[in-house]
Formats: C-alpha cells, structure tokens, sequence
C-alpha cells in the first residue's frame, strides 16, 4: 500500500470515527446517569436515517435537518419516559431486557413500516462535492465530519462544565440520591440527557448514511454496539473518551477492511472490547470506583 | 393433593404426550405444520432453560446464546453431513483434505458406531462450546452485569465473524453457509420424530438435577448476594464458571438439534435477533423458572409461527381491508407483548416458582371462588 492509499484510508477512517464518536457520547452519558446500557440507541439512530429518508423527500435539507433531529429527539425522550422511567427502582436486569426490548421493537417496527430492503439514503448536493488535497480526494462530508464532531464536542464539554445543567448532570451521575436530596430535578435532568444523545445521534446519522447511501432496519445493531464499545474504550461516562474511541474505532475498521480482512472488522471492535475490560476495566479516562458493601 | 394423586396427574401428561407423538408420527403428512412447531419449540425450550440457568438462577446476564447455538450447529453439520453430498455443499472452495478423510473414516465404521455417531456429533459440537466457555469465562465472568452481557454479546458476534469468513471456507464454506444436513437419527428405534422431545427432555431433566443440588443453591446464592454469597464459603468463580459452561454445553446441543431440524444453516441465522428471541422466551416464561420457560418456548413459538400468524396476511372485514395487518405486523405485536410483559408483568408467565400440581388446583380453585371468599382463602 502506497503512502497515499493508507493516507486515504485513514481520512476516511477518521471521518467514520466521527459519526462513531457522536453516538458514542449518547451511549456513555446515559450510561453514566442511568447506569444503562441504552440498547436501544443504535436504533435510535437507524430511526434517525428513515426521518431522513421521508422528509428530504418533500423537503430541502436545510429545514430537514432540524426537523429530523427534533423528531429523533422526541422519540429518545418518549423512549426514556415510556420504557426507562417506570423501572427506575427496578432490579439492573429488568431495565437492561426493557432496553433489548425496546430495540427489538423499534427494529421490527421498522421492517414493518419501511420493509427489510435497504432505501436509498437521500443526497445532500453540497455534501458530496468531492475535495482534492495534493493526491487525496474524498467529498466533503468526509472532511466535514471530524470537524463538526469536535466542535460539537467543544459545546458540550462547555455545557458540561460551566452550566447549571451541566453541573446538575455531573451530580447526578455521581450520586443519584444525594443529587435529589440537593434539590435537582432527576426526571428533568435524565430528559436532558436524552434530548443531548438522540439530538447527537440523529447528526452522526446524518454524517454516516450520507456515505453509505442506505438504511435498512437493521443497519443501527452494529454500529450501535461499536459506538458503545468506544464509549467504554474511553472510559464509560468520559465525553473526551468516548470521542477518542470512537476515532481509534473508526479508523481501525478502515484500515482493517482496506486490508482485506472485512469479515474480522466487527470482531476486532468486540475483542478490543475485552481486551480493555481485561487490562484497563475503566477504560482510557475513566475514574476509578470503588464498590462498597 | 395427596402424592399420589400428583403421580398420577404426572403419569398421565405423559401418557398423553406420548400417545400424541404417536398419532402424529402416524399422520406425518397432514400435520406437518403442528409437528415443525412441536419440535422448533423443544429445541428452544433447551436453550430457554440454560439461559435460565445462567439469567435466572445465577444472575448472570449473558447474552451469547446465538454464538454457542452455531458452534453446536456447525459442528454438528459439518460432522454429519454425508460423505456423497459432500462436493455438492462445498460447491465454492472445496472442504479440507483432513475433514473429508476424517468422514470418510466415519462412514466405514462399524454400524453401531454409526448409529449413534449424529449423537456423537452433537456431543462433539457441546463439548466445543463448553471448552470455549470455560476459555472466555476466565476474563469475561469477572465483568459486572453489563459488561458481561455486552462482552457475550461481543463473543457470539466474534465466532459468528469466524464462521462466516473466508479464511474458514474450507471447513465452514464461509458466507454460503452449509446444507443437505441429514434429518434426526432415530433412538432406541423410536420413529426420528421422537428424537427432539428426547434429547430436550434429557438435557433439561439433567439441568434440573443441576438447579436441585447443591451447585444449584450456590447459583442462587450469587444471584442473591454475590458479597453474602462470598462471605459463606462460596468460591464466585468457580461457580460462575461452571454455571457458564453447563449452559454453552446445552445451549450447542439445542443449535445441533437446530442444524438438524433446518437442514441447512448459515452464519446469518445466528446473529443477535436470535438471542433476542430466546431472551423473550425466558422474559415472558419468567426469569428463574424451568417449567416457566419450557411452557412459554411452546407457547411464544406457537403463537409466533402458527396463531398470529394471521397478523401478516391482509385481513378483510366484510369488503373492507384492515389496514395494518401485513407483513411484520405480527412481529411488532410479539415486541409490544414483550414490553408489555417487561413493563408491567415483570415476574412473566411463572415468576421464579416452578409448576406443581398444588399450584394448578390452587389456581383453579381462586377462579372458583368469590373475590370476598379469595380473600379469607390461606390454606398452603
């Protein structure tokens, strides 16, 4: 492989790790308040694509974009208060089936309303204007979204970190009781951070299927799973983490598949998975905890 | 009820299932569609119980079903797939000099070998499995609930990626998957119809015996407590692990009952939609019940293959099309049922309490009687 083929593919790598690190943020903030392996993020996601799909149909992306992530939004919300919030007391367990199940519907809902045969993921024209730097080409969503993803990583570091919100979210995510007997609003602050991952996910959507061109229903399972595999290499509940994750992810599956080892690709993110859980349990930044009896 | 009253009841189920497994082997071909089902759901009545070994019993949430079912199944397949139709199955690439020799050995072996060589195989396919659960339970047990369900899931995603890759195409003819898997074998010259129900009602008998004894209490211990667990002698390890590899070991022998029962498999049939199925069995039956589970494996494949299957052809009333009822729709209402059943039903069918005959009276008789008499009603 010459230096410009590698350097080709890590552009695209980089970009795909992009989209990864967008969803990855959702995974790893509801899992550092709720404690919950949101399984049904990646079909949050895939949701986000079939919004798209409908409304670019009669309308110009400029308004759909809004419109798509403010839909996506709601369905994040309704999922947390319909199928989450009734569990709060519940054993982990019941929470974590209730998240399987909710995934399990939305899929089968999908194939439902939109069948199993992947649709054709609309165009945005000036998306797809292919960029040339010295001997590397690639459109503009492939330049576009690392950039995006940083900044929008920047604004949420700042909401995180110099906001009432934020402050109220750190809290809670370190100690749920404590937090309420502080005066903050759990309900609200879990909405939130529902309207954050799904307002995320719908963009890193956005960002991925415009390079795939299609969705099917079951195009949200992998990526969801890889996307919480970064969270947890980061770090579970470290937003910076989830970001390099979701780039160390996404580059390596492109240089994996540039390699020609297309069928390991998904596996090597599980065994990178274990890999961690094995040397480094709280992943790159996370914080150590302790259990106490 | 008096015990001998419960034997008799017991006694009697029996007779009756058998006698209807007769009268179904001697009407093989005008139900057919009542026979796949009876034999789909044994299948999955095995997997649903070692599920409930490891989910129910130990506490363990393990979501790596699928993975174990298709190393069961494919080496099952591979194993007893007939030498003859061997070029037709390995059309692309070929299958390995070794394995076709060691067929070749096989088929001119002595009959009795062959006779229970599908068995073998089966066994072969489990012991498989249970070895490489007892490799990654070493790392991955140590995991709390949620890492582990996801590393599990990780797991079954891996071996599936194995199977399914080219690398493997002379043994497991990668992406096309492999066909023309024989039939079940015949036991104790029973019709093959009865072999399933056989093998099923063994391998759960046997994981009772397992709940029973006193590994099973330790099971229960953790699920409880694994710190109080720990403090009482337990070894957490140790126990984890041996509650991992017995539920692989059956959970392969379901997937080679699966490769018989299909005829053909692939890499695809194995991926996490099935441990989702298998999850909903045991949800629904209830989490830590045996008899829970088995009831609902029927039941859930039941009404998912043959009652609601009205759901996905178009309904008409009196010239007027209902407009939801097309395909897929009866998926959705088996997913809402599960959320249902999540949400609000949370002990499923069973709660953790097994079926008894007491049960059943008691039962029975709460329907008889009043509201106002129910409540005064406490005898055991």
């Amino acid at each position: 492989m010459s230096l410009t083929t590698i350097l080709q593919h890590c552009l695209t790598g980089i970009s795909l790790g992009g989209a990864y690190a967008l969803i990855a943020i959702g995974y790893t903030m509801v899992y550092g308040i709720l404690r919950l392996i949101n399984f049904a993020h990646g079909e949050i996601f895939m949701m986000a694509g079939y919004f798209m799909i409908f409304s670019m149909a009669s309308i110009p992306w400029f308004i759909s974009v809004p419109l798509v992530t403010a839909a996506t939004i709601i369905l994040g919300v309704a999922i947390e208060r319909a199928a989450y919030k009734p569990l709060r007391t519940a054993p982990r367990m019941s929470i974590m089936i209730s998240a399987i199940g909710v995934s399990y519907l939305l899929q089968n809902l999908a194939t439902y309303l939109f069948t199993a045969i992947p649709k054709g993921y609309p165009e945005i024209p000036f998306l797809k204007k292919i960029f040339r730097i010295g001997d590397l080409s690639a459109s503009l969503v492939t330049f576009l979204t690392p950039v995006l993803t940083i900044i929008l990583v920047f604004l949420l570091m700042q909401l995180i970190n110099h906001t009432k919100v934020g402050m109220a979210m750190r809290a809670v995510s370190k100690d749920f009781e404590t937090s309420r007997l502080m005066g903050i609003k759990i309900d609200t602050i879990i909405s939130i951070t529902f309207v954050i991952g799904s307002a995320l996910a719908a963009i890193g959507s956005i960002l991925y299927f415009t390079d795939r061109m299609s969705v099917t229903p079951f195009s949200g399972t992998l990526p969801g799973l890889k996307c919480f595999v970064a969270a947890v290499f980061g770090g579970i509940g470290s937003i910076p983490g989830a970001v390099v994750g979701g780039f160390v992810i996404g580059v390596v599956e492109t240089l994996l598949v540039a390699m020609g080892y297309s069928t390991f690709s998904d596996a090597f993110t599980f065994l990178l998975l274990i890999v961690m859980l094995l040397f480094r349990p709280t992943g790159l930044f996370g914080e150590k905890s302790t259990d106490k009896v | 009820m008096k015990k001998s009253t419960k034997y008799v009841c017991s006694l009697a189920v029996a007779v009756i299932a058998v006698a209807l497994l007769f009268a179904l082997d001697a009407n093989k071909t005008g139900a057919g569609m009542l026979i796949s089902i009876l034999q789909k759901s044994a299948i999955l009545a095995v997997v649903a119980v070692s599920m409930n070994l490891l989910n129910g019993f130990t506490g363990l949430f393990s979501l790596g079903q699928a993975g174990f079912m298709s190393i069961g199944a494919y080496i099952t397949a591979i194993l007893t797939i007939p030498v003859k139709n061997l070029d037709g199955v390995y059309y692309m690439s070929g299958i390995a000099p070794w394995l076709r020799a060691l067929k070749e050995g096989m088929e001119a072996s002595p009959s009795w070998l062959q006779a229970i060589y599908p068995f073998l195989a089966m066994i072969v396919g489990a012991l498989v499995a249970a070895g490489f659960a007892a490799l990654i339970g070493i790392p991955v047990l140590r995991l709390k609930s949620d890492y582990l369900a996801i590393a599990t899931l990780g797991f079954s995603e891996i071996i599936r990626a194995i199977f399914s890759s080219p690398q493997m195409d002379q043994i497991t003819n990668g992406s096309y998957g492999l066909n023309k898997v024989p039939t079940f074998p015949s036991v104790f010259g029973l019709p093959s119809l009865f072999t399933p129900f056989i093998v099923a009602a063994v391998s759960i008998a046997l994981l009772v015996l397992l709940i029973n004894s006193t590994y099973g209490r330790a099971f229960k211990a953790i699920r409880e407590d694994e710190i109080a667990a720990e403090a009482m002698g337990i070894n957490l390890f140790r126990h984890k692990e041996w509650s991992f590899v017995i539920s692989s070991f059956f959970t392969a022998i379901a997937g080679g009952l699966l490769a018989m029962f299909m005829r053909s498999i692939e890499a695809k049939t194995f991926s996490i939609t099935l441990t989702y199925d298998i999850l909903l069995i045991v949800v629904i039956g209830g989490l830590g019940s045996v008899t829970g589970s088995v009831l609902s494996a029927f039941i859930v494949t039941a009404s998912k293959e043959w009652w609601l299957r009205f759901f996905d052809q178009p309904l008409i009333i009196g010239g007027w099309q209902v407009p939801l009822f097309r395909t897929g729709f009866r998926m959705v209402i088996f997913s809402l049922l599960l959320m249902i059943v999540v949400l609000f039903y949370r002990q499923g069918l069973m709660g953790n309490k097994e079926f008894t005959w007491d049960g059943l009276a008691r039962f029975f008789r709460k329907l008889g009687k009043k509201p106002a008499q129910a409540k005064g009603g406490a005898e055991g």
